[in-house]
């Protein structure tokens, strides 16, 4: 799939923060391919699964795994939240096969995908991976980790933008064996570790008593390999803010008490992950990638269509998917905001801009 | 397995091992590596036949470390829907087939302490693949291989070479019974036991570990029962209209894709789940391992891989 898949290798940002200053911003560009999640005006949980199949051409779906604009910016913040917490990155000892396993989807794939950015090249077990966007080339033996500067999933993670999580299947169940988690959506890898498929999402309303994750584990248990496939989930961030994590909490709570009418174009943004499901090969373990994507309300008003179906999708969404998703505190001064971009008219299906 | 999803490959070697099993080495046709694989998977083979075409799951032999070929071992079944015969008869070497990517049903458990493989017969085939692994991996291992005569299998003398004393033969026609119960009475606490072969041997080691008190999430099994004959039935399709044959030796989703239907398959032995549809009106012999016995008497629903009507039409909603 990534082999007809190849993007034309994407203008890269110097580096923008997700904290502090916050001065990440999306270009006209990064805009327009914003993997907007809403297919129609009303939005309720399914399991919205499709196959990763290298489609649309051009779009943010279409590479195996996302490179945009904003590598460089993620890449940095990615390396500041693992300094300041290692826990952020664990494998649990028996994945090892799952760690080159990534190593080699990621790789392979990225090399496809954006050949001016990313080489691989293989002399049996002798591999020379090269990096130029940050500068990496190493030569190492494959399937021998003291030939790499970091063990192989933390390696080629801090090279993809997107969290990773890994998943061993056994008993007929999915357990969280490992993960590089650092823009995460208010859960945490360290308490997650080692839960099964219905602990990890025990906090997920609804979705329990309607089956979603009966029908979605038992979709995934028989995940083939060359088989990917994704969905979309959403929610809203206060701030360009990647690490809206568990951990730091106490950095990132209060922010939601900061949204005014004057701030909220600027402040308030729909945060989107696409989140895709690989059967890695050797291990028969399970690799999740979630690739999230920050998009202000000013930013998202310059598509009309966007703001009209926001809108009516934030204004219809049930009390307790707002609690949830924690935006339920600002999400009036969001409607407001929205309002003024919906004049009523009808909206074309699927997600893409007029 | 859709058209899309299968690999062409080149009947590279064929080995007769004994009269009535053949190995076949498959290498992909447009010379690139295979899907790498983990130890106990299985690939569906599709052979192109005169009048139909025959779509037989196999377990991947060779070693999981190996992407230029893969391996299987095929029992002739004379009684079979011909799919064996097919591949004893008329497949010579240079010939093209098709194998979906590898799938595993089968895995070791990555957790197990030790690992007990108990072999019967042709049953070996998806353990060889396993035993790279748990050689590669210096896990803790033994395994019991019951066959009936030694002329009748080949693959002895490589495992007693490569495994020694953790390999261990019962031939059953010279008064060497494999003893279940036995084997897993000595068996330390975390040990895992995997088995592969004829029903009663998989009854017999299910049963033993049971009553010794094994927990069930150590204990695995893999029947590679092929789909039963029976009789004739029609099967309508609520969403063509479409009315379909079929016949004693065929099975419905051998029906649908010869009918140019691609429904959801991947084991097509009434394991994986994948192939699950709904019956709107018709009663259902299930063969299956995968509906529970509740859904099964309610005849909801069918595993149109080796499932059967046992009434004379059956309406599914495809």
């Amino acid at each position: 799939m990534s082999e007809q898949a190849t993007v034309a290798a994407p203008r890269v940002k110097p580096v923008e923060t997700f904290r502090g200053d916050f001065t990440y911003s999306n270009s006209p560009e990064a805009i327009r391919r914003f993997p907007f999640p809403f297919h129609r005006d009303d939005y309720m949980y399914s399991v919205n699964i499709e196959p990763h199949d290298g489609t649309p051409p051009g779009s943010a779906y279409a590479p195996a795994f996302d490179i945009d604009e904003h590598y460089l910016s993620e890449m940095a913040e990615r390396r500041t939240v693992l300094e300041e917490d290692p826990k952020r990155c664990q494998v649990l000892p028996y994945m090892m096969e799952a760690q080159w396993d990534t190593l080699e989807l990621m790789m392979t794939s990225l090399a496809a995908d954006y050949p001016e950015h990313f080489s691989l090249t293989r002399d049996g077990d002798t591999w020379t991976w090269e990096n130029r966007l940050l500068d990496i080339r190493d030569t190492f033996t494959f399937k021998d980790a003291d030939t790499l500067p970091l063990e192989p999933f933390e390696y080629i993670t801090r090279q993809v933008q997107g969290d990773f999580t890994l998943h061993g299947q056994r008993n007929d169940m999915l357990y969280m064996d490992g993960g590089m988690v650092t823009c995460q959506a208010d859960w945490s890898l360290d308490f997650d570790l080692g839960m099964n498929f219905y602990e990890w999402h025990g906090p997920v309303p609804r979705a329990h008593e309607m089956g979603v994750f009966e029908r979605a584990l038992k979709y995934l248990l028989t995940l083939k390999v060359g088989s990917p496939v994704r969905r979309l989930n959403w929610t809203m961030t206060v701030n360009p803010r990647m690490d809206t994590s568990p951990e730091n909490y106490d950095k990132w709570g209060i922010d939601r008490a900061t949204i005014t009418p004057d701030n909220v174009g600027e402040l308030a943004h729909l945060r989107v992950e696409l989140q895709s499901l690989w059967r890695l090969p050797r291990s028969n373990a399970i690799l999740f990638s979630i690739r999230c994507y920050l998009i202000s309300m000013e930013e998202l008003a310059t598509v009309p269509k966007w703001a009209r179906r926001f809108h009516r999708v934030l204004r219809d969404l049930p009390e307790d998917l707002a609690d949830y998703k924690g935006f339920i505190g600002f999400r009036p001064t969001v409607l407001d905001y929205l309002a003024r971009h919906d004049d009523g008219a009808a909206t074309s299906p699927g997600g893409a801009p007029d | 397995m859709s058209a899309v999803d299968s690999i062409p490959v080149r009947v590279a070697a064929i080995e007769t091992v004994s009269p009535f099993i053949k190995t076949f080495t498959l290498e992909p046709t447009d010379g690139g590596p295979l899907p790498a694989f983990s130890g106990g998977s299985h690939v569906v083979v599709t052979m192109q036949g005169r009048d139909k075409n025959h779509r037989n799951p196999y377990s991947l032999m060779s070693s999981p470390y190996e992407r230029r070929f893969y391996q299987i071992s095929v029992r002739r079944e004379d009684d079979g829907r011909g799919g064996s015969k097919f591949l004893h008869g008329n497949v010579r070497v240079g010939d093209q087939l098709f194998v979906s990517p590898p799938a595993n049903l089968f895995a070791l458990n990555e957790l197990g302490r030790r690992h007990i493989l108990i072999a019967g017969g042709i049953g070996i085939t998806p353990f060889l693949s396993q035993l790279y692994e748990l050689r590669a991996q210096d896990s803790d291992y033994a395994l019991h291989y019951a066959y009936r005569r030694a002329d009748d299998t080949a693959f002895l003398d490589r495992l007693a070479a490569e495994h020694g004393e953790r390999a261990h033969f019962y031939e059953s026609s010279q008064g060497h019974y494999l003893d279940p119960g036995r084997i897993l009475a000595e068996q330390p606490l975390g040990t895992h036991v995997y088995v592969c072969g004829p029903e009663g041997l998989i009854d017999t080691v299910v049963t033993r570990a049971r009553r010794l008190g094994w927990p069930a999430s150590h204990i695995h099994a893999e029947e590679f029962a092929a789909p039963p004959s029976g009789r004739p039935f029609t099967v309508v399709l609520d969403k063509s209209g479409d009315e379909l044959e079929v016949g004693p030796d065929d099975t419905v989703l051998d029906v649908l894709e010869d009918n140019g239907y691609a429904p959801d398959c991947s084991c097509r032995g009434g394991v994986c789940g994948e192939c699950e549809t709904a019956v709107i009106t018709g009663e259902i012999e299930h063969h299956d391992d995968y509906l529970s016995e509740e859904v099964k008497r309610e005849h909801s629903r069918m595993m149109i891989c080796v499932s059967r009507a046992a009434s004379e039409r059956v309406v599914l909603d495809l």
